[in-house]
């Protein structure tokens, strides 16, 4: 059996025939064909085969990806489109680069518009690949159509692409770049679809091949053997039942641990309603304010804060102010040209420039909170000085809000955490970023992933340092982050004082199976032994020689 | 030459679905359409791409012309059309 490897996220183990994802299609440099009213009819030809595609998608489709698919149809179909490659055609330029040429006129009138219009370019420029593809003999690029449940293999997805995926037929998602905190890993995780990222050789495998894909062992093995098909259903067997466990996060001794579910939308709120989690812990605004040309206005944002309060019936619910600015750019926010965008405007300083947008956000969830009698914790994301918790802190109690805190993301709000807290009710450690600002490593960049490890020592120590701040100052101190997911670094996260953990929710059975099988002494041994480590990997490693037997087999964890 | 200057009533301006309900209208029509946005260049009303990227916004006035028989009807239409939020309208 051959076995691929890669960073897995989750703890799922499946079995299925692979289907391929394929990047853009190359334009190739081939001379114009002589034969003129023959190439502009075979373009038209692909045109109208492409629109056809589309539209039968878009019908079995339904919501926003059907409303995607039917206008990325109807551009197929235009007329003036179709007009431009005829042009281009008779003027003596090969039909594929006629095609794209003709389409990058459009891209770049659409770019220019900027808002609204910039964010349909990702639309025109599938329409452009799926008709190169078809005329060059290509493959068709992006997911395939999936006729039966399936493992996705691809290059890599772009957030479109993962958008439309048919979820309820991906069984797995394997993919040859990306990185464990790309957006792809994230809504896998999100999903609880396993998904393995950084798996060399990805692009060996062929549709319709059988794969076993493990996310806990990280590992794609090609035509797996009894054996291994027997260790996948056990797997998932033992999966299974650990959902059943639906009680509070407690340590064997009963050293209460919230564990809290991370959402993006009021949806996902309501998809909360019957599942075994005390509350949320990180709600993600910007899905409200994303593909906007304008702010939303404070109504339809007090709608949405008030559907996820009343689906959680009185549970916590923490909602994050927007975190926007350079790296993840809204129409209505233009700002451009930061060379160093991470480092830039972002998060809780977008309050430089628009304290409004601010003001406005938390007005509607102060209208939510009276309108359904919840309490929402409200916290900002990307503070590093404690004026700035100060700050957000004075303008959201002004406005009514009770419980006010910050994200500690920054290095410097973990070292001054004792001062955050001063001025703040709780903080929240975001790991992702903590971990991306302490080693100067983009998330983003997946061929630095050993950098951006959780277990890397220097974000252990200031993970600590901000979470003995809480436990001195008898205020909560929640950890939501990829890392609160990992039931290892759970442990270790409790024994440092970590008092909610919040992740995607299913991630939360396999870390209430852990908690419950060590006692809060056991998890403050754990986290002795890994921050007395030198690296990333002898961190994990000492930390997992002290996990229960019982629990590492269950969980796969190594 | 009929003309026709109508504000676009949808909340989103003239993009994704009221974009594609006007320009296959526009389409149907058999006559050819031209739509322009404050006094700029008139372009072709049935092309959803050029609709689009005359990027109109709730509230813009566009002004619609055509030549024909059916002229003053089909503008009315259609002005018609524009007049309403097609973001809330059922498919």
């Amino acid at each position: 059996m051959r076995s691929l490897r890669g960073s897995g996220v989750g703890r799922g183990a499946v079995v299925g025939p692979v289907a391929r994802a394929h990047p853009s299609p190359a334009v190739p440099a081939d001379a114009a064909d002589p034969d003129r009213e023959g190439a502009v009819r075979a373009a038209d030809e692909a045109f109208a085969a492409v629109a056809d595609a589309l539209e039968r998608r878009a019908e079995a489709s339904s919501g926003t990806v059907a409303t995607v698919l039917e206008a990325t149809a109807a551009m197929a179909r235009d007329t003036e489109l179709a007009g431009q490659v005829r042009i281009r055609i008779e003027a003596g330029q090969a039909t594929a680069l006629a095609v794209d040429r003709a389409v990058a006129e459009f891209v770049d009138l659409f770019t220019q518009a900027g808002g609204y219009l910039a964010e349909r370019v990702t639309d025109l420029l599938s329409v452009r690949d799926r008709v190169v593809a078809r005329l060059t003999g290509q493959p068709e690029p992006g997911v395939p159509a999936l006729d039966r449940p399936s493992v996705v293999v691809a290059d890599d997805l772009s957030p479109a692409d993962t958008a439309a995926l048919e979820l309820d037929k991906v069984l797995a998602i394997v993919i040859e770049r990306g990185g464990p905190t790309g957006h792809t890993a994230i809504i896998a995780g999100q999903l609880g679809i396993p998904c393995i990222v950084r798996v060399v050789g990805a692009s060996t495998l062929v549709d319709g091949q059988e794969v076993a894909v493990d996310a806990a062992a990280g590992t794609v093995i090609v035509d797996p053997d009894d054996a291994t098909r027997a260790a996948v259903a056990a797997r998932q067997a033992a999966l299974a039942a650990l959902s059943e466990h639906t009680g509070p996060g407690a340590t064997a001794d009963g050293h209460a641990v919230a564990l809290l579910a991370n959402i993006g939308t009021a949806e996902d709120a309501e998809q909360l309603t019957g599942a075994a989690v005390e509350g949320v812990g990180l709600f993600r605004t910007e899905v409200l304010y994303l593909g906007r040309t304008t702010a939303p206005i404070e109504d339809e944002q007090a709608q949405a804060y008030a559907r996820a309060l009343r689906a959680l019936e009185g549970r916590k619910v923490v909602i994050r102010t927007l975190d926007a600015g350079a790296d993840k750019p809204l129409a209505f926010i233009s700002r451009g040209g930061e060379e160093n965008p991470a480092l830039g405007v972002r998060g809780f300083r977008l309050v430089r420039t628009d304290e409004g947008l601010l003001r406005s956000q938390l007005t509607a969830i102060a209208r939510a909170a009276a309108e359904t009698g919840g309490e929402p914790w409200v916290m900002a994301p990307m503070v590093a000085t404690v004026e700035e918790a100060a700050q957000f802190a004075g303008i959201a109690r002004e406005l009514g809000l009770r419980r006010v805190g910050v994200m500690v993301e920054v290095p410097s709000a973990a070292l001054r955490a004792p001062d955050l807290l001063a001025e703040v009710d709780f903080i929240s450690i975001g790991t992702n970023d903590l971990a991306q600002y302490t080693m100067a490593t983009d998330r983003l960049l997946g061929e630095l992933v050993d950098l951006l490890d959780p277990w890397q020592p220097a974000v252990l120590d200031l993970v600590a340092a901000a979470a003995a701040a809480g436990v001195a100052a008898g205020k909560p101190v929640g950890v939501c982050g990829e890392s609160a997911a990992d039931p290892v670094m759970a442990l270790v996260l409790t024994g440092m004082g970590v008092s909610s953990l919040s992740m995607s929710p299913a991630a939360v059975p396999g870390v209430r199976f852990a908690l419950a099988r060590h006692t809060l002494a056991a998890c403050q041994e754990l986290a002795v032994a890994a921050r007395r480590a030198r690296t990333g990997p002898d961190a994990r490693a000492a930390c997992l020689e002290g996990v229960d037997a019982e629990v590492r087999e269950v969980l796969a964890l190594g | 030459m009929a003309q026709r200057t109508v504000a676009v009533a949808s909340a989103v301006g003239l993009h994704a679905r009221p974009a594609k309900l006007f320009t296959q209208a526009a389409a149907g029509s058999g006559l050819r359409v031209l739509i322009a946005k404050n006094g700029g260049t008139p372009v072709d009303a049935s092309s959803i791409l050029r609709v689009m990227a005359l990027a109109v916004k709730h509230g813009e006035e566009v002004t619609l012309s055509a030549e024909g028989d059916d002229a003053d009807a089909v503008l009315d239409r259609l002005v018609t059309m524009l007049a309403t939020d097609l973001d809330a309208v059922d498919a």
